[in-house]
């Protein structure tokens, strides 16, 4: 296997989550990133944080249907990582790097934009998930996020059967999407 | 149909779990019934809001397990090491500062050591300074060994090597001894396993760094393939004084697989934050540019180019030449590196300066 077919076989497992995949990305570009931060006025700790969105974005993309990654996937999350990283150091107004070692990256910018409009999407989620309170956010988390089923699910709340869990989920979808949609109107 | 039921049929037909006949009748019902199929549409897209957020608590998920597991090995640093990664992030930060601060340091004690002997009648005075000089040298013998464990601790822990060789970088270097020595760009090779170096021919000779220094951002080369036939005189010199502002430059290297001119000028006779090591220049370079020669009209070599600013363009820093022969003298003769003295490049037409010149450019490449 050349490096290409390397790296396709690599994306397909990142693409359906595949633990083995995660590690091998995380082998070979981790340390890179690491001292690219640490260099830039970080701490090993935003290493971390930054390493983990960039490799969000490229599950993201690697997602895709019509995926190809037009470069090296180290250069790729370079590339990504490099661009939070001196947009983190901007919005905290702290020492911008002004000269680095010339190293090949790729444009990220559109890549990066997709990736802010999901969070934002996956925030407005998380924040009517979060207002709408317990049990309903537990037993819809655990239907729709957890993707357990309706018995395993009046099994854990303690409802007498699956039927009644169902009324009680759809109840609580109800007011979900309410909180949501009042806040994505909101948000338009 | 009640809405709970529409809502349940909405999923289940998402879901693939409909009946043949289930599937054709929903699918009438939204076609006839506008409101259903907005509703329909609203939900959808609902659902498919919260798989996404499913789909990335569970990666997140996975992501957080492997993260714990490298950490468990040390590829990833813990938090419990901040004491010592705090260390080695201001390390990181000062290191230039403290390496000028030590030259200065140096600087000093030779100007007062003289100030000292020269007015002074009192001729212990003359037997104290060598021991300063000498507690100097400890002192930055100390610091030269922090820095290598720093580096070290820095490196973390290396992959295992692959058996094929695939070349995950490039750049550029240039012979200084025809025997064999190449000079290139210390963050180039710093974490390589392997190096190959390619002529313009495309002739490939293994080689090994023998010399690394990463305040200076040099590193020496020697190509270890016996294949390798030596050059009897290399046609450029490295002047040791200051060039001018203003001098016209060029460089050749391989930000491609094939080798690149790009011509500018000498702008300012300091570097990044004021480094007087380096030159700043204004020429066009990309990636695979570093390591590559700064020449002169004359044809000498001026400097090494290594960095670049960020958020400007052309704006590019060449380490001074000066620094070759300090690299030299640090090595204190471990290889036996002799720089070219004759340059026959003067005075000649820049075509055919390149012409006698790209033969000894190559592209430093390895994993």
């Amino acid at each position: 296997m050349n490096i290409y077919e390397q790296e396709k076989v690599l994306l397909e497992g990142l693409a359906a989550n595949d633990t083995s995949a995660i590690e091998t990305i995380y082998r070979e570009n981790y340390s890179t990133i690491q001292a690219f931060i640490v260099k830039n006025s970080g701490y090993p700790e935003d290493a971390r944080d930054i390493f983990q969105e960039a490799m969000i974005v490229l599950f993201e993309k690697a997602k895709q249907e019509s995926f190809e990654l037009s470069c090296q996937i180290k250069t790729f999350i370079y590339s990504v990582c490099r661009r939070l990283w001196l947009k983190r150091l901007q919005q905290q107004s702290r020492y911008y790097p002004a000269s680095e070692i010339i190293k090949e990256t790729v444009p990220v910018e559109d890549e990066l934009e997709v990736h802010e409009k999901l969070n934002v999407d996956l925030t407005l989620m998380e924040n009517a998930l979060n207002k709408i309170g317990d049990p309903c956010k537990s037993i819809l988390e655990a239907y729709y996020i957890q993707k357990k089923s309706m018995p395993e699910i009046a099994d854990t709340f303690g409802y007498t059967n699956a039927d009644n869990a169902k009324t009680q989920k759809y109840k609580c979808l109800l007011r979900l999407k309410k909180i949501f949609f009042a806040q994505y109107k909101n948000g338009e | 149909m009640d809405d709970a039921l529409l809502l349940d049929a909405i999923e289940r037909y998402r879901n693939g779990e409909m009946s043949p006949q289930e599937i054709i009748f929903f699918e009438e019902l939204r076609k006839n019934n506008p409101d259903i199929d907005q509703l329909a549409a609203e939900h959808n897209f609902f659902l498919a809001e919260l798989d996404k957020l499913s789909e990335i608590k569970a990666y997140k998920h996975n992501l957080n397990e492997v993260e714990n597991k490298l950490a468990n090995e040390g590829v990833i640093s813990q938090n419990q090491a901040k004491a010592k990664t705090k260390i080695l992030y201001l390390w990181n930060r000062y290191r230039r500062t403290i390496a000028v601060a030590a030259s200065i340091a140096g600087i000093v004690s030779i100007s007062t050591a003289t100030i000292v002997s020269m007015y002074s009648e009192n001729k212990k005075v003359a037997v104290i300074t060598p021991l300063v000089d000498h507690q100097l040298r400890q002192f930055e013998h100390k610091l030269n060994q922090i820095e290598t464990k720093l580096n070290d601790a820095s490196a973390v822990i290396k992959l295992p090597a692959k058996p094929k060789f695939e070349a995950n970088f490039r750049a550029t270097g240039f012979l200084v001894d025809g025997s064999g020595y190449i000079i290139t760009n210390a963050h180039v090779i710093t974490d390589a396993r392997n190096i190959i170096v390619e002529n313009k021919k495309g002739e490939q000779f293994l080689a090994k760094a023998v010399y690394i220094n990463k305040i200076t951002d040099l590193a020496f080369l020697k190509i270890s393939d016996t294949s390798f036939k030596k050059v009897a005189a290399l046609p450029y010199t490295f002047p040791k004084y200051s060039a001018e502002l203003g001098e016209h430059i060029f460089t050749l290297g391989y930000p491609r697989e094939e080798v690149v001119y790009g011509e500018g000028y000498l702008s300012a006779k300091s570097g990044y934050f004021g480094d007087t090591t380096s030159y700043q220049i204004s020429i066009s370079v990309n990636p695979g540019n570093s390591g590559g020669p700064v020449i002169n009209k004359n044809g000498e070599v001026i400097g090494i180019i290594s960095s670049k600013e960020t958020n400007a363009d052309g704006v590019v820093f060449a380490i001074k030449s000066k620094n070759i022969y300090d690299a030299l003298k640090e090595m204190k003769g471990d290889e036996s590196i002799k720089l070219p003295t004759v340059n026959s490049l003067k005075g000649l037409d820049r075509v055919v300066q390149v012409q006698k010149l790209e033969d000894f450019i190559y592209m430093v490449k390895g994993n």
